[in-house]
């Protein structure tokens, strides 16, 4: 592997995931956990969103699936390893499921489908009280042992997601660079083009769907052993809403964009928190100012000023693109 | 009994009480390069659209080789053989030159699983490399595309078009707002194409001049029907022809 700037930035990443935690109290390494959790959610809905170009607001319930799933396994004292890719693969065959009809609307429709999907999710969850414990949800949930190393304690925990979100991140890299995170690109900037040059748009969405939907499923199945405790209203439309926050915010398109986010999303309520009652208003303030004045998320933002600086290559906005009958 | 290339058989098109395309009938042969002209408004991109998946006919069939491949998707008919290139603009913006390139190929190489685990540019690379050389814009591969000015992401477009080596290319006025010295460029390249590969070309084209010396048949359409076809001499002095343009 050739030693970049790039790969030098990805390890002042990961050491910089390895520090954090270090002699936290518990809640801050909470907090830094759940923000991994999310933002392999978020790069999920990215894939969907800022590669193929569609909006879901199913996020959440993909990751409700993934999280009660695994949750009922292991109860049933099915290690955590053997339920997580349970969880993954029954979400990304309802992704299949869900998205084949779906997806035969796009754009807003689209989002009005997922937007019913996620409230469907909500109401069996909460309903079928036999199985998913209705409105009092799970819990009890154990963290996975590994023998060696035992995942019960936060910061244990925490380094186990860190393990889990580099493997998952290096599998999106994987995809999001093969021919399949070209298709994905085409069909965003330019569908009918994609679609002359032999592109399936159809099964390449749907696929682009599941993807994403998995995704959801494993942060769902992390969610599981972090907090220990599950109910509907953890995977209700307001989270599809706060996954696609963290996308926009971060910046859609771009790969760690969502990880971005995700930490905007989770830590500024957290950051604000010493304004008292007008956190939620300062934090709203701030998310409109910064999808008003940078639509292409933080990282977007990051890119602009670099190219400014860098005098990097820019795309000319004078021409009208996009294919057309 | 060889087959034409294509063969169009009474297609029809309309759109509400416009009658875009009206029992329109021909053949194309084996690496011939036919022009496809006439006034605005005549139906030479919804007739291109019926014949390339875009839209349904209403009736009629267009078959490729013999077998019918009358609504067939626009995808499907790429994996066929057949190559378009579009009246606007037609480029990924935000991908460089290359990889526009890249993805006009792959999916003709290999299958969707290898698509996914092999290697990220499906092996692409250098057929990529060459075409964008051939087109002479090799200098702009690590540029996206739409940084590029019109008459090179024409070109580029056209380079897209050829990725797939189809037998079978549908070029939309290829020629409009290109210079006059890219022009040539253009042309030297199709004709290049056709020669050495024998590859089949349809064109639609307002710039006569381009149409007259690059076809070596023409069918003429007015108001959704063929009024004309012959040699670019036949068409140039063909009375119907002058009278449809001057609008007499």
């Amino acid at each position: 592997m050739k030693f970049t700037k790039r790969n030098l930035w990805l390890l002042i990443g990961l050491a910089l995931l390895i520090l954090a935690p270090i002699g936290q109290g518990r809640y801050i390494v909470y907090t830094l956990t759940s923000w991994l959790v999310f933002s392999i959610a978020a790069m999920g809905l990215n894939l969907t969103l800022g590669y193929a170009g569609q909006i879901s607001l199913a996020q959440s319930a993909f990751m409700a699936v993934g999280a009660y799933i695994t949750a009922l396994l292991t109860l049933n004292g099915i290690h955590w390893i053997v339920a997580m890719p349970i969880a993954v693969l029954s979400s990304f065959v309802l992704g299949l499921l869900i998205g084949f009809p779906a997806l035969r609307v796009k754009g807003h429709f689209l989002a009005f489908v997922t937007l019913a999907f996620t409230t469907l999710v909500f109401l069996v969850l909460r309903n079928e009280d036999w199985l998913t414990g209705g409105p009092y949800g799970l819990s009890g949930m154990p963290r996975p042992d590994f023998g060696l190393f035992n995942t019960g304690k936060n910061i244990n925990f925490y380094y186990f997601t860190v393990f889990i979100f580099v493997i998952f991140s290096l599998l999106m890299y994987q995809i999001v660079r093969s021919p399949w995170g070209r298709a994905f690109k085409g069909l965003r900037e330019n569908e009918i083009r994609a679609e002359s040059l032999g592109v399936n748009t159809r099964r390449i969405t749907l696929l682009a769907f599941a993807i994403g939907s998995a995704a959801g499923g494993l942060a769902g199945s992390l969610m599981t052993p972090l907090v220990q405790f599950i109910e509907p209203g953890s995977f209700a439309l307001l989270h599809s809403l706060r996954i696609l926050l963290m996308v926009i915010v971060g910046g859609a398109g771009f790969f760690f964009g969502p990880v971005v986010g995700a930490g905007v999303v989770i830590m500024l309520p957290e950051v604000l928190r010493f304004t008292e009652g007008y956190y939620l208003m300062i934090y709203a303030v701030t998310v409109v100012v910064l999808i008003i004045f940078c639509p292409k998320g933080l990282v977007g933002l990051g890119e602009i000023i670099s190219r400014k600086i860098l005098k990097r290559k820019e795309v000319r906005k004078d021409f009208e693109q996009g294919a057309k009958l | 009994m060889t087959h034409p290339l294509l063969s169009v058989r009474s297609v029809s098109k309309r759109f509400g009480n416009i009658q875009a395309v009206n029992d329109v009938s021909f053949d194309v042969q084996q690496g011939e390069i036919l022009g496809l002209i006439g006034p605005n408004g005549s139906g030479k991109s919804t007739l291109f659209n019926c014949l390339l998946g875009q839209y349904q006919p209403d009736s009629g069939s267009v078959a490729l080789k013999g077998s019918n491949i009358t609504g067939k998707s626009p995808s499907e008919l790429n994996l066929l053989g057949i190559g378009r290139t579009f009246q606007q603009l037609s480029v990924f913006p935000e991908m460089t030159v290359i990889d526009n390139v890249i993805l006009a190929g792959q999916e003709h190489s290999g299958s969707m699983i290898s698509r996914l685990f092999g290697s990220p540019d499906a092996g692409l690379t250098e057929a990529a490399e060459k075409l964008i050389g051939f087109f002479k814009i090799s200098h702009l591969r690590d540029e996206p595309a739409g940084s590029l000015s019109y008459g090179q992401q024409k070109l580029l477009d056209a380079a897209m078009a050829f990725m797939a080596e189809p037998s079978l290319v549908l070029l939309d006025e290829p020629a409009g707002g290109v210079n006059l010295t890219m022009l040539g460029n253009l042309k030297e390249r199709l004709q290049a194409f056709n020669s050495e590969f024998g590859t089949t070309f349809v064109v639609i084209e307002h710039n006569m001049e381009f149409v007259m010396s690059l076809c070596s048949r023409i069918i003429v359409l007015a108001e959704g029907s063929v009024i004309a076809e012959g040699t670019p001499e036949e068409i140039r002095s063909n009375q119907t022809v002058i009278d449809a343009y001057l609008g007499a």
